[in-house]
Formats: structure tokens, sequence, C-alpha cells
């Protein structure tokens, strides 16, 4: 019969209409400003880098200005400036610093590789969106001290990553420890022999080994 | 009106449908659609020339969003392309994931674990129900029902773009392929959630086809209107749904059997006519061929690595060579040509997009139809112009 179609069709408009009163199924709004939906862990915005400490973020950065992720980044919207110094990282290790860090958020796609190919795990990647600004040049571009947050922070974010990257750092803190140990029990061997022996291994092993910037 | 009338040709160049004039009939009229118009999906322009209401010649014109995507991934590494061709067919990132992937894994001799494969598999079969589902509610909205099978759609792709977004992270660039594997594994209840999703999908389809399939305005508006024959189709090289829906059983899945599709039962749907209708019709089957597809991989999905060992993230520098690689994309084959030099950017970087192919043919379909029915042919295309102008 013509028509029956169209009744067929309206029927489920009707039910769909009546539905979005009572049916929580069909309750898919969430009023945005007033209330949110629980972001997956997953999520990702923009870059953030981890450090150490919160009372001191700027000492404690995990970055070393290795510049990889600047080189690797596709759209270009990172700039580091290494420091001509060196300061002890978080384990002691006398090491170079970001003199400058910036990420240009008007520019960054939030596409993560800067994570993925960081051998530091120094970025991660921040949840937060509501990022609108009044200057379209300086209020979107954020410097290393707007950048740093702490390693809480990225456990509040991301648990299940967060705690892998504890344990990876810590095992590799403890291999290094080990290693310098051997290094140094190796050395006062040394020592105590005569200076036959091929001359001892550095004291101090590079904690994680610095990767040279892919050609 | 009939097309017999022995009238002269269209004064437009090029112009194969003949219009009349006599003291009905005044001069032949330019219309520019475009390139800001709510029916020509993105920024895209039709200059059509009508006689009255019907189409006489029609003119694509596009590149309004041309972003140099060949020439950027010539110049960026193998991976950092990777973000760019999400925004290739913005709405079907994972399978341009794929597709790219694919044409690197080659490249490099790479293999893939299996259960990789399997989340290949089953985010390619997601990303099919998603786009299928917009298309139906644009094409619904290009007849003029404006909102609502639009937004019932839209409901439904929500639920996939959640599943998408917290395997990873993001909704509609999702990044997340990865050569020889994918970036991370599926979280925890992410597979139990997309088995619910996979199940209640059946009956969406169902109140949306109740909605739709039978409904007579529909059918008067896209039956016989746009018919696009099975020669022209082949000889246009148009692949996906339209291809099908001409009645062409060509499918990448079944013919070139990439990934793990031979490991699954399912049926290629295709169309009697070739019009409009079929062209709808077609792609609700595809849906439910999906569906299965996904239940058994879902099913089957083992345990394992989803990366290959040997990949290398950085300083990845693939032998020199050239390949072409395609997989079926919702929209049809979309390959990736790529020539590599041993360095750590491909020499030559270019990608075949299925919509600006399925593009090509939009005159031959609109001649003789109204411009109301222009608009609902392109609807039926299913063109995104991230990806017909890269």
């Amino acid at each position: 019969m013509l028509g029956s179609g169209l009744l067929q069709g309206l029927a489920v408009t009707a039910k769909n209409f009546v539905g979005s009163f009572h049916d929580p199924k069909r309750f898919v709004t969430t009023q945005y400003p007033e209330e949110k939906t629980r972001l997956p862990e997953a999520y990702r915005n923009f870059p953030f880098l981890v450090s150490e400490n919160a009372e001191d973020p700027m000492g404690t950065l995990r970055c070393v200005a290795c510049q990889i992720c600047e080189k690797e980044c596709p759209p270009q919207c990172i700039y580091i400036e290494k420091s001509k110094d060196k300061k002890p990282d978080a384990s002691g290790k006398q090491q170079i610093y970001p003199a400058v860090f910036d990420i240009d958020t008007a520019v960054c796609m939030s596409c993560q590789i800067c994570v993925e190919v960081c051998p530091f795990d120094a970025i991660k990647m921040d949840q937060v969106f509501e990022l609108a600004a009044t200057d379209r040049f300086t209020g979107l571009m954020l410097d290393r001290h707007a950048l740093a947050k702490p390693n809480s922070y990225f456990h509040q974010l991301h648990p299940t990553e967060a705690a892998e990257v504890d344990d990876r750092l810590a095992t590799e803190r403890k291999a290094a420890e080990e290693k310098a140990r051997a290094a140094a029990a190796a050395k006062a061997a040394a020592a105590a022999k005569p200076p036959a022996v091929p001359p001892p291994p550095p004291a101090v092993v590079p904690l994680p080994p610095p990767v040279p910037p892919a050609a | 009106m009939s097309f017999s009338d022995p009238s002269p040709l269209s004064a437009a160049p090029g112009a194969s449908v003949r219009a009349v004039h006599d003291e009905f009939h005044g001069d032949l009229l330019e219309v520019s659609m475009g390139p800001h118009h709510p029916s020509t999906h993105g920024v895209f322009r039709m200059m059509v020339t009508l006689d009255g209401e019907t189409v006489v010649k029609l003119k694509p014109v596009f590149g309004y969003l041309h972003r140099n995507h060949e020439k950027i991934g010539e110049n960026t590494s193998y991976l950092g392309s990777m973000p760019y061709t999400d925004r290739l067919d913005y709405l079907c990132s994972m399978t341009n994931n794929w597709a790219y992937a694919l044409a690197v894994e080659k490249l490099a001799g790479q293999a893939v674990p299996e259960r990789a494969e399997y989340l290949r598999v089953i985010l390619a079969e997601l990303t099919r129900l998603l786009n299928h589902t917009c298309l139906a509610g644009f094409l619904l909205q290009d007849c003029g029902a404006s909102g609502t099978p639009l937004m019932y759609a839209f409901r439904e792709r929500e639920k996939i773009l959640d599943l998408f977004e917290s395997l990873s992270g993001s909704r509609m660039m999702c990044n997340y392929q990865r050569f020889g594997g994918c970036r991370v594994d599926a979280p925890a209840g992410w597979l139990d959630a997309a088995r619910a999703l996979t199940d209640g999908y059946g009956s969406f389809l169902d109140e949306y086809e109740a909605l739709l399939t039978g409904n007579e305005i529909l059918m008067a508006r896209t039956q016989g209107i746009g018919c696009l024959s099975a020669k022209l189709a082949v000889s246009a090289g148009v692949t996906g749904p339209l291809l099908r829906a001409a009645g062409v059983a060509y499918d990448l899945r079944k013919v070139d059997g990439y990934g793990f599709y031979p490991r699954f039962d399912f049926r290629v749907p295709l169309g009697a006519h070739g019009d409009t209708y079929d062209r709808y019709m077609v792609r609700v089957l595809e849906m439910r061929e999906s569906i299965r597809i996904l239940q058994q991989a879902l099913r089957d999905i083992p345990a394992g690595p989803i990366m290959d060992p040997k990949a290398k993230l950085r300083g990845f520098r693939p032998k020199p060579g050239e390949v072409y690689s395609r997989i079926e994309g919702p929209k049809g084959e979309i390959g990736f040509h790529l020539i590599s030099e041993g360095g750590p950017n491909p020499y030559r970087y270019r990608v075949r997009p299925p919509s600006l192919i399925n593009l090509t043919i939009l005159e031959d379909l609109c001649l003789g139809h109204s411009i109301a029915d222009a608009v609902v042919i392109l609807g039926s295309i299913d063109i995104v112009l991230g990806e017909v102008d890269r």
C-alpha cells in the first residue's frame, strides 16, 4: 500500500521521540559545560614535559634536550635550545637540559609521535582541552614552564602507562647502578694489581645511553 | 521531458544532452553551486548548466582543500606521514592508516603479528560501519530529510568513535597503525565493548531500515536516478560500493585477500540497476556483512604481541624499491604508491584516493536529471573533500 513505508518510518520516529523521555539508552546528549563525560585513559590532546619533582619542575625535567622529538615532529611545532651548562638530573647525573623548549599548540596536531620517539619518557600527552586563548600567538605558544607537569600528574592521567614507565625507569636505574658498582670494583681491583692490565672502563656509565638523532 | 526531441544540441561545449529551444524554454542558465554550499560535502563547486531545471552540463571544480599532502609525504619521514593520512578521508582514518602501513610494510618486507592483523580487520570493519551509516544520513539530508536520519546515524557513529577514542586516544585522527603492527594494545574491556556494539548494531540497522528503506519518498527520489552502467563504471576506474551497485563483483577483500580477510565468511552485495537507491542498499547490506566479519574476528582474535619486534620506529630506512599497495576502504580502493631510494623519506609518495576517481563520473550520472537530483547523486557518490583535494 502506498504510504505504508512512510507510516512505518513515522512509527520509528515516534518510538524514538517517546523513548528520549524515559529510555536511558536514548539519553545520548551531555550538557557540556555543566556536565562532562569521563575521558578515556588513552585520550590525548597536547604534549607536556614530565618532571620528577613538583617543587622544582625546572630542575628535575626528564628532558635532556636531545632534540629527537623536534626532528621527528611532523608539523615541526617543537623548538628546543640546548643549555650550555649541565645540571644534575633526577638521578643525580650531570645532564644537558633544555634552555628553551617551546611547543606551538596552534601548529601541533596531537599525533603523539614525539611521545613515541622519546627515549627518556620525558614528554607525554596531556588531556586538557579547554585551551582557548585571547592571543593567537603568545596565548597558544607554550614554553617549558607552562609545559612542565610533575610525574604524579602523569599518573593521574594515564595510570597504566605511567606505572609501566616507572617500572622501566627503575629497572634501568638499577641496572646502571649495578654496572657502575661493578665498574668501580673492577677499577679498585685494577688499582690493587700492578699496572699491567689495560686501563679500566670509565667509572660512570651513562644512565640511559644518549641516542644520536636519526639522520 | 523526452530527450529524443529532434532539437539542436545544447550550446554548452561538450554537452551531450539536447536542450530544447522553443517558446517555452529560454536560454541555458549557468549556476555555480558551491564552493560553500551545504549540499557539496565540503568545499566543492559544481558549475552546472541548466535548461530549465534539467542539467545539461556539469563541471566539477575542486582543489579548494589542497594541502600538498603528497609533497609533504616526500619530505617527512615514513612515520611522519602516518598522522597526515588520517586527514585524507577524515571519516575513515583507520583504513587510511592501514593502507599506508601496508604499503610501507610491503616496501620494507615486514611481517605483522596475528593479533595486530585481527585488530586491523576489526577497526577497518568498524570504520566501514561508521562511514556507511554517516553516508546514509548525509544522503537523506541531501534528499531534504533534514535532521532525523542524520542524527540517528550520528548517534550510532558516536558509539564507534568512543571505541576509537579509548583505543587510540583520538576520535577521528586515530594515527593508530604502525609499520609492523599497531601502536598500542586494546585496553582492558575494549574487546567486550566492541562485541556489545557489534551485537547491538544489527537492531539499529533494523530500525534505520524501517525508517528509510521502504519509504516512498526516498524511493521516488532515488530509484532510476543517476544510473551508472557497469561498462562506464569499469572504464572510469570507479571502485567501492558504486561499482558493486552497478553490478560488478569486485571487492578487494575478496580479489586481493589482503590481511586476514580470506579467513572470514562474508558475501559481497551487488546492485542490479546502478541507481542511487542501489547505492544506498548496497551500503546497508555491506554493513550487515561487516557485522558478520566483526563477530567472527572478535570471536577468533588471539592473544599475543601487536608489534613486530624487529620494527624500527626511528631511523627507519626501507631498502630501495617501488610498491603499490591497496585495500578496500569504505569508499573504494585506497592505494599508496611509494618509491624508496633507501633514505629516511620516500622519493615519491602518491595516494590513489577513491573519492576523487569516483567523482569523475559525476557529470555522466547527472545529465538529464534535475538540479535537485544532482545534489542527491553527489551525496550517493560519497566523497570527502580531504581526500579529493589532498
